[in-house]
């Protein structure tokens, strides 16, 4: 296990990149789902205002 | 074709006199370029070597600043409408406000480049290819300039973001600008990298032109 | 409104099919990526030169396709919406914009860090980078440019003649390799003569490449959704505005 994480030597190469690609790859699915699901929210607000329909 | 002319010389005469805009744009020219000397020292071999990036940067700067006069005081003052009107095609339109523009800032920085090149040192076979790089490499600039200053049209904060869309479009005629002098200052042909900049510009006279009236018509809807 | 519930008719069976695709997607994404990360890391040999940090290639080289692929679809689409008007493209286009931005930062990322024990520096101001920071600043300025107006259909309108001009971009990424023979090394998996890199290393890339690609179809379907909402309810306070 050492010996893996230690990534012959080069541990300071290998996983900070995965580190960063992870990060930047989750946050972007995590704000995509919160800008939709709130998106989606809005308009159930609006449209049960007014009964109206449509866009789904 | 006369109209064209028209309207070029039109925002030519209105450049030089509305408060002296061309004069602004070749000042700012000028003391930025006097800005390098204070930020990296006197060393004249420094100098010499960067000198055609920081004429070539600035140049670039110095047509962005314009950028944001190109179009908005003719939407807001109406005579954008007239212009869409005119039987002059739209896209002709663009192309002769993108002349203007050059003919007030490309023009007067490439003229004025062998005095700020030899204020920085560089070497003397170089001048020549750093003026004609400039002047086959700035009217590109103009028309992609052209392009991001009629796509912000009505944008917030149009100005900065004008900046922030037409300056990565404008990185390969500054790198091509930059290694035709270099080659000279190496002792090889600039020609290839000057031609290659010309090819730029011969591309992007109908990118601006198409590009450019579809969103002036965009912002005049 | 006189097209308004036309318009709205193609985005509602869109919606019925993307959320079936969705979980379909979303399970091949995870899936790809979990063997392919299992792969990269613990199965694939390190490189004879570069020892371990070549696993480091596994995320960047996929993430920079999908950097270019995705703005490739990007300029298609805003090309097709310039032309037909079909509000669906827009809504995808500036849905894909964010997404290929952060396959951008991943793969200048992952690649500075790559940079360091190969080259010496994290950084170096050659081609590919240039022209890979250059598309980086394109997607900043699509996404600042569709959000810049107070009408959103305008703001995408402006955005996609962006998207379009800014295609040009494309080709200076792909072939700046080629072209300046600098120190980023050339193509070796998408060329002419055949893939110049040995199985065990070019299977866990493709793995991964095809669950970034799926990664990019679902997190797409779920902004696009996003998007639409979005617009909806821009219409329907525009729409109330105006009758009350």
């Amino acid at each position: 296990m050492a010996e893996f994480l230690d990534m012959g030597g080069h541990a300071a190469t290998v996983w900070p990149a995965y580190g960063a690609a992870a990060a930047i790859l989750i946050g972007l699915v995590v704000a995509s789902v919160r800008q939709a699901s709130r998106g989606r929210a809005e308009l159930e607000r609006l449209e049960g205002g007014t009964g109206e329909r449509g866009g789904r | 074709m006369s109209a064209f002319w028209t309207l070029v010389r039109r925002d030519v005469t209105l450049a030089v006199r509305r408060g002296g805009e061309a004069a602004l744009t070749l000042g700012f020219f000028v003391v930025t370029v006097a800005l390098f000397p204070f930020g990296v020292g006197p060393d004249p071999a420094l100098l010499g070597r960067i000198a055609a990036g920081v004429v070539w940067v600035t140049a670039l700067l110095a047509a962005t600043v314009s950028l944001d006069r190109l179009f908005r005081p003719d939407l807001e003052d109406g005579s954008l409408d007239l212009l869409a009107l005119s039987p002059l095609p739209l896209e002709a339109a663009v192309l002769a406000k993108c002349l203007a523009h050059w003919l007030v800032t490309g023009l007067p920085v490439t003229l004025l480049s062998p005095l700020m090149a030899a204020m920085l040192r560089l070497d003397g076979a170089a001048h020549g290819p750093l003026a004609v790089s400039l002047a086959v490499g700035t009217p590109a600039l103009s028309l992609t300039g052209g392009i991001g200053a009629a796509l912000v049209l009505g944008a917030r904060r149009g100005g900065a973001l004008c900046g922030l869309l037409v300056l990565p479009l404008f990185i390969p005629v500054l790198v091509f600008g930059v290694s035709g002098v270099e080659a000279a200052q190496a002792g090889l042909p600039a020609l290839p990298h000057i031609l290659i900049e010309a090819a730029i510009l011969v591309a992007a006279v109908p990118l601006a032109a198409f590009a450019g009236a579809a969103a002036l018509r965009l912002a005049l809807e | 409104m006189p097209s308004f519930p036309h318009s709205l008719a193609s985005p509602a069976r869109f919606r019925r099919l993307s959320r079936r695709v969705l979980p379909w997607a979303s399970a091949l994404a995870a899936g790809l990526l979990g063997v392919g990360l299992v792969w990269a890391l613990g199965f694939a040999p390190p490189d004879y030169q570069q020892g371990d940090t070549v696993r480091v290639m596994y995320i960047h080289v996929p993430a920079a396709w999908m950097a270019m692929l995705c703005y490739a679809v990007m300029a298609a689409l805003s090309a097709s919406f310039l032309v037909w008007k079909h509000q669906l493209a827009d809504l995808a286009a500036r849905a894909s914009a964010p997404i290929g931005a952060c396959f951008t930062a991943v793969a200048l990322i992952t690649g500075s860090l790559w940079g360091k024990p190969t080259w010496g520096a994290y950084w170096v101001w050659d081609a590919r980078l240039t022209s890979v920071l250059a598309l980086f600043f394109l997607y900043l300025g699509h996404m600042a440019l569709a959000g810049a107006f107070d009408d959103r259909e305008r703001g995408g309108r402006a955005a996609a003649i962006l998207a379009v001009v800014g295609a040009v971009n494309l080709p200076i990424v792909k072939f700046s390799v080629d072209w300046w023979n600098t120190l980023h090394q050339p193509a070796s998996v998408l060329r002419l003569d055949g893939p110049a890199i040995h199985g065990s290393m070019l299977w866990p890339l493709l793995t991964m490449a095809a669950g970034f690609a799926a990664f990019y179809v679902a997190v797409l379907l779920v902004r696009i959704d996003g998007e639409s909402a979005a617009r909806r309810v821009e219409v329907l306070t525009r729409r109330r505005a105006a009758g009350a």
